[in-house]
């Protein structure tokens, strides 16, 4: 068997497991496996210029392929900066595997220098970690925790290798078995036959059917299934804000995103359905609303490859464990035995969701004297698609966000990088660099706000090193918009701690990268600038100058049901 | 109402304060605790009292089963027409007298309890029973001498009957 000390044996198996691209920021604890990085032909290194920004973009690389994301760090604050980076991945099912150095094994507990106990301090936000307490440990530890990141409900996985682990000059034999077995951990894919009959005779018999797709359509590849079903039995298709991108916004059977800031048809369908067929969601606070009050007539099915998210909080009628793509194909099987049609009740249905639709919910002015932040994502939108750029398009949190998810109209999956479960400011713009890494060719959009896009602005730093294409489209309008809009409504306008003065000049930030910024402040400007940016192959910053006082709408009013929403800004 | 929760899970770094972490994570209470390794060194059984309603038990179950080390979790109610559980106690009482060592010995007579160490002033006293029974035994040992320490091992059970928890 071939000899490999430590730090050999770390980039030996991530090479032997396919990787071709890792993120990270060295330190004392790492520096022997960034020795044996340099030599690598298959892996090539993207220096961060913070950790959480690291793992922020192999998050983004995983969100875009499906693929595992990779990063290492050093050990201490190398380590706790990755926090949140590993709680945003962890809340959206993000597969990722992350490598922290440690002290040596000898100084482990004894408060020595950037020493911090990370399996303690991550334990809460990652589907599980590993400590490499000898050298040994290393490549069996490594091809368990890609294996764990990537199956049943994916999740970011942590490797702690002490420093004596990598040492140089400790030789010993290179497993090279890809061979993983966990004697606890066995994720279940096949559905239960009977339940996934039930399931296919319950869409076939109902009246008002809805089904609702969230992230684990998306991250479970199981778009082309989820379409296949919709267009058998005509069923309309609601998405979580993590379901977006999993089925075509140009389809007619589209009802747009539920929830909080959902659309009024989609809710309101919801609401009225009697049966919902939800594939790969946990039924989150934002996109429920009072659980008590969720869609009293509706008889749920229930698919998720999380036992522990089926009836956490909407019971299930029909809970179906599995794999969404293996269970939807058995479903699409049982339907094709039942020799299953359209049911005849559903025009009646569809004519109940046309009028929902009438609303016009996200229809808004525009005053002449300001730009407003839903005409910029139109506009992306519409020339994206006119350009036939499919692009990719990450955001941060808060309006823009909203923004995005209501009025970018997604065809492809995976095409919407967003922290849906955790809510991270400072995700996009870091998993935008990740993404273009990922998919060189393809066009990288990064829909941010003024807030949001100071969090992890340092990696304009990477942009400028491998110059990268990425297009930053900040909606600029001085204030946490999201936070100053609940202010507004519930706080007797009183703005605490919500206004960004002190902001930099954005465009001035870009070009002391080196980059071309341009600020947008006027509506005719709007299309030809952006059209001329979406065009370009540079790197390019938008600063768009819009209103402070717009709020998203529709808003659901707390501890309401589905349909207890407010529709204009007028009724706030 | 009291339930028994059954955990059998590897011996795996961290393993036992993913256990316990996820009880306060989401807000799950564990009254007694008790691991220790099994016959297959590799393999550790737990048992935790908890309190809680079927739901509750329900989702803390599925979350335990959820963690990778976790092989097998089971619950159910703590009575004994489901489970034999078994507490140990260890009361360390002041004895001084004539009188007072009698009556304390004849109280663990009652009680079937045993005074497993003496010193010219103290008892230390072992009971085994079910946790009411230990209860039960500790009050009258309270209404009879002044208590010095306890200590209680927590709920070890095993379900009765065709149950069982292996790999």
């Amino acid at each position: 068997m071939e000899q490999l000390n430590g730090a050999q044996q770390v980039v030996r198996v991530l090479e032997d497991l396919g990787v071709t691209r890792i993120f990270g920021y060295p330190g004392a604890a790492v520096t022997d496996i960034y020795n044996e990085l340099l030599d690598s032909e298959k892996i090539t290194h993207t220096l961060a210029r913070h950790e959480q920004g690291a793992v922020h973009m192999a998050d983004g690389y995983a969100r875009a392929t499906g693929e595992v994301g990779f990063a290492i760090v050093t050990s201490g604050p190398g380590a706790t900066n990755t926090v949140t980076a590993l709680a945003t991945a962890y809340g959206d099912s993000i597969p990722l595997v992350l490598i922290t150095g440690q002290v040596s094994t000898s100084l482990i507990g004894t408060d020595a220098f950037q020493e911090v106990d990370t399996m303690g301090v991550t334990r809460p936000v990652v589907k599980y970690s590993f400590l490499c307490k000898k050298p040994e440990d290393i490549a069996k530890n490594l091809r368990k925790a890609f294996y764990i990141a990537s199956t049943g409900r994916k999740g970011p996985v942590v490797v702690d290798i002490p420093k004596d682990c990598q040492n140089r000059s400790y030789f010993f034999d290179y497993d090279p078995t890809s061979d993983v077995s966990i004697r606890s951990y066995n994720p279940t894919v096949f559905g239960h036959k009977g339940q996934v009959k039930r399931a296919a005779k319950l869409l076939c018999d109902a009246k008002k059917p809805v089904m609702l797709i969230g992230g684990g359509v998306v991250q479970g590849n199981a778009t082309q299934e989820i379409m296949t079903i919709a267009k058998k039995l005509n069923l309309p298709v609601a998405s979580t804000l993590m379901g977006i991108s999993g089925y075509p916004c140009s389809d007619s059977q589209y009802l747009g995103m539920l929830g909080m800031h959902g659309l009024y048809e989609a809710n309101e369908a919801l609401h009225h359905s009697d049966v919902i067929f939800a594939v790969g969601t946990r039924f989150a606070d934002r996109a429920t609303n009072k659980v008590s009050k969720f869609c009293p007539e509706a008889t749920i099915i229930h698919i998720d490859v999380d036992p522990a998210s089926i009836s956490k909080t909407v019971q299930a009628h029909v809970p179906i464990v599995g794999d969404a793509k293996t269970v939807l194909n058995q479903v699409i099987q049982a339907l094709n035995e039942l020799d299953a049609k359209v049911n005849p009740a559903l025009y009646a249905w569809w004519t109940q969701i046309e009028e929902y639709r009438a609303k016009k919910c996200l229809s808004y002015k525009k005053p002449e004297d300001v730009i407003r932040p839903q005409e910029v994502i139109e506009c992306i939108s519409k020339l994206s698609h006119e350009l036939n750029l499919d692009p990719y398009v990450t955001t941060d949190v808060g309006q823009h966000q909203m923004f995005t998810a209501q009025y970018f109209k997604f065809e492809t999956p995976r095409h919407f990088l967003t922290s849906g479960g955790l809510g991270t400011m400072g995700l996009g713009f870091p998993a935008a660099i990740g993404a273009q890494f990922a998919l060189p060719d393809a066009k990288v959009i990064c829909i941010s706000g003024d807030g949001s896009f100071q969090m992890n602005m340092q990696e304009l730093a990477v942009c400028r090193k491998y110059n990268l294409p990425v297009k930053v489209f900040i909606l600029d309008n001085s204030v946490l918009g999201m936070v100053r809009q609940f202010q507004t409504v519930f706080y007797d306008r009183r703005y605490s701690a919500t206004n960004l003065d002190g902001n930099p000049d954005f465009v001035m930030l870009a070009q002391a990268y080196g980059f071309k910024g341009i600020r947008i402040s006027k509506r005719e400007d709007l299309e030809s600038t952006i059209k001329e940016v979406l065009l370009s192959d540079e790197f390019t910053l938008v600063d768009v100058i819009t209103d402070i006082n717009t709020k998203v709408m529709p808003w659901q009013r707390a501890n309401g049901s589905m349909v207890d929403m407010m529709l204009n800004e007028e009724e706030c | 109402m009291r339930q028994i929760i059954s955990i059998l899970l590897e011996n795996e770094v961290g393993a036992l304060s993913r256990v316990v972490g996820l009880f306060s994570q989401r807000g799950y209470s564990i009254e007694n605790i008790t691991a220790a390794p099994t016959e297959d060194a590799a393999l550790s059984r737990i048992t935790i009292l908890t309190d809680g309603d079927e739901a509750i038990v329900e989702r803390i179950t599925k979350q335990l089963h959820k963690l990778v080390n976790v092989i097998k979790v089971s619950s159910k109610q703590d009575d004994s027409s489901n489970i034999v559980s078994r507490e140990i106690l260890f009361v360390k009482v002041q004895a001084i007298g004539h009188t007072q060592r009698e009556e304390i010995k004849t109280l663990c007579d009652i009680f079937k309890a045993q005074i497993v160490d003496i010193t010219p002033e103290l008892y230390i006293l072992q009971y085994v029973d079910t946790s009411f029974e230990v209860d039960r035994f500790l009050k009258a040992v309270k209404e009879q001498a002044e208590v010095v320490e306890t200590v209680r091992s927590g709920v070890c059970g095993i379900f009765r009957g065709e149950q069982s928890l292996h790999s």
